[in-house]
């Protein structure tokens, strides 16, 4: 496994004060926070930050992982030394991430590093629901989240994804594993960025009896090289020739359910939307496809085409600035 | 070994959910819900507390309302104007995203 620099990480020096790891802490979460960040792996940014702070910003655990040594780089190859952390209480588990409680889902992403370190502790992880049925505890599993990335295709013909998950799991002798499976997720025609899919049964197992969890699936479009969604419309910037542009045209468009044959009404100007009905995501009712008009200039490069473009400024007399009154 | 696909439900803009199915889905308490509500961050349907209903797509709001207040130490009150202002940059976004040519850039 590879060592982590918790200080490096967190952007600190190794004998930053406690006020000093804290403002970096809210610094960096603002900054990496999946829900306010754009930037690229903020999701993994900030549980690396979120790991880094859960050790620092614990005077027992800073002091056990400064006994380390400070000689180990990121990223290098590293075991434990053993008894390594001899003489500190909080061998065997017991962390707590900042700001209160996360579910099971949430610690099984801190890193092998951490776990060899700290170990792990499922205790907050309990049911979420439930109540007593005939004497004995029983309680419904725990509701489950996750995301599937899809392309825009897939929202118009509909598709199977298999989806990955992991879960913490206690065995029969009391240790927390990690166990992951797949499910083959059929993922229905006309559905939207953010819509979910609720799986029943799928979450985590109930207790005493009790029913399972769901499992809730967000999806998420990739994002397109051609088409921007906006809820069930979709647009498509179509490149045209000035002259199909100026004297109208039928020309062929892709779709995301296949291409199809567009009028182009003669006078298009740049930006102009033509809509296509009942192209968009399929749904009841569906979404418009609305193609964007971009006139592209054909290139002066030739004798012959700077010739029209001389005669076209001869002939047109032409002022594209009129409106500005010069 | 071939594995079953599973069909689930797809929870549209009809779909409504009571208080209690927000508070399981989202790992939150009641109590919590009604603040969120009291804060403007949740608009429900319904007067009567008790018979409140909400719409599907504020499943992502909680739990986004949620993990801002645990993660980032924010009050309700500024969680609830970080949900406004991630919106609003969501929108412009959209509509930035309509006058940027990526061949140009």
């Amino acid at each position: 496994m590879q060592y982590k620099d918790y200080y490096k990480i967190m952007g600190v020096e190794r004998d930053a004060t406690q006020d000093d790891i804290k403002r970096a802490y809210r610094k960096l979460a603002r900054k990496y926070h999946p829900d306010v960040s754009k930037e690229a792996d903020c999701e993994a940014k900030f549980k690396d930050v979120n790991e880094a702070y859960s050790v620092l910003r614990d005077a027992e655990k800073r002091a056990a992982y400064d006994q380390l040594g400070s000689d180990w780089k990121s990223g290098q190859d590293f075991r434990p030394p053993p008894d390594w952390d001899s003489g500190f209480e909080h061998r065997g588990g017991g962390f707590e991430r900042s700001g209160g409680g996360f579910g099971a889902g949430d610690a099984a992403d801190f890193s092998d590093f951490f776990e060899s370190l700290f170990g792990r502790d499922f205790s907050r992880a309990g049911p979420a629901r439930g109540g007593h049925a005939g004497g004995g505890f029983q309680a419904a599993g725990e509701d489950h989240h996750a995301r599937v990335t899809i392309d825009l295709e897939d929202a118009y013909r509909g598709a199977t994804r298999g989806i990955t998950l992991q879960a913490p799991e206690v065995d029969d002798a009391g240790r927390v594993t990690t166990r992951s499976r797949t499910l083959n997720v059929r993922i229905p025609k006309g559905v939207r960025q953010g819509q979910r899919i609720r799986l029943a049964g799928q979450g985590s197992p109930g207790f005493g009896g009790g029913p399972a969890g769901d499992l809730y699936l967000e999806i998420d479009f990739r994002p397109h090289s051609a088409y921007r969604v906006e809820g069930r419309d979709v647009y498509l910037d179509l490149p045209l020739a000035p002259w199909e542009a100026a004297l109208g045209a039928s020309v062929k468009v892709p779709t995301p359910a296949g291409p199809v044959d567009l009028k182009v009404p003669a006078g298009t100007q740049g930006g102009r939307k033509l809509r296509l009905k009942g192209r968009g995501i399929p749904g009841n009712p569906p979404g418009d496809l609305y193609v964007v008009a971009d006139i592209t200039l054909p290139p002066a490069d030739t004798d012959e085409a700077k010739a029209l473009y001389r005669q076209m400024e001869s002939e047109l007399s032409y002022n594209p600035r009129k409106k500005l009154g010069v | 070994m071939a594995q079953d696909v599973l069909r689930g439900t797809l929870l549209d803009d009809r779909d409504e959910l009571s208080v209690d199915e927000v508070c399981r889905v989202c790992s939150v308490s009641t109590d919590w819900v009604i603040e969120l509500v009291d804060e403007g961050v949740l608009d429900p349907i319904g007067n009567e507390r008790s018979r409140w209903r909400f719409r599907a797509e504020c499943l992502g709001t909680v739990r986004a309302a949620r993990r801002l207040q645990r993660d980032l130490d924010v009050n309700l009150a500024g969680v609830a104007l970080a949900l406004d202002l991630l919106q609003e940059i969501h929108d412009l976004r959209l509509r930035l995203g309509r006058y940027e040519d990526p061949d140009r850039n």
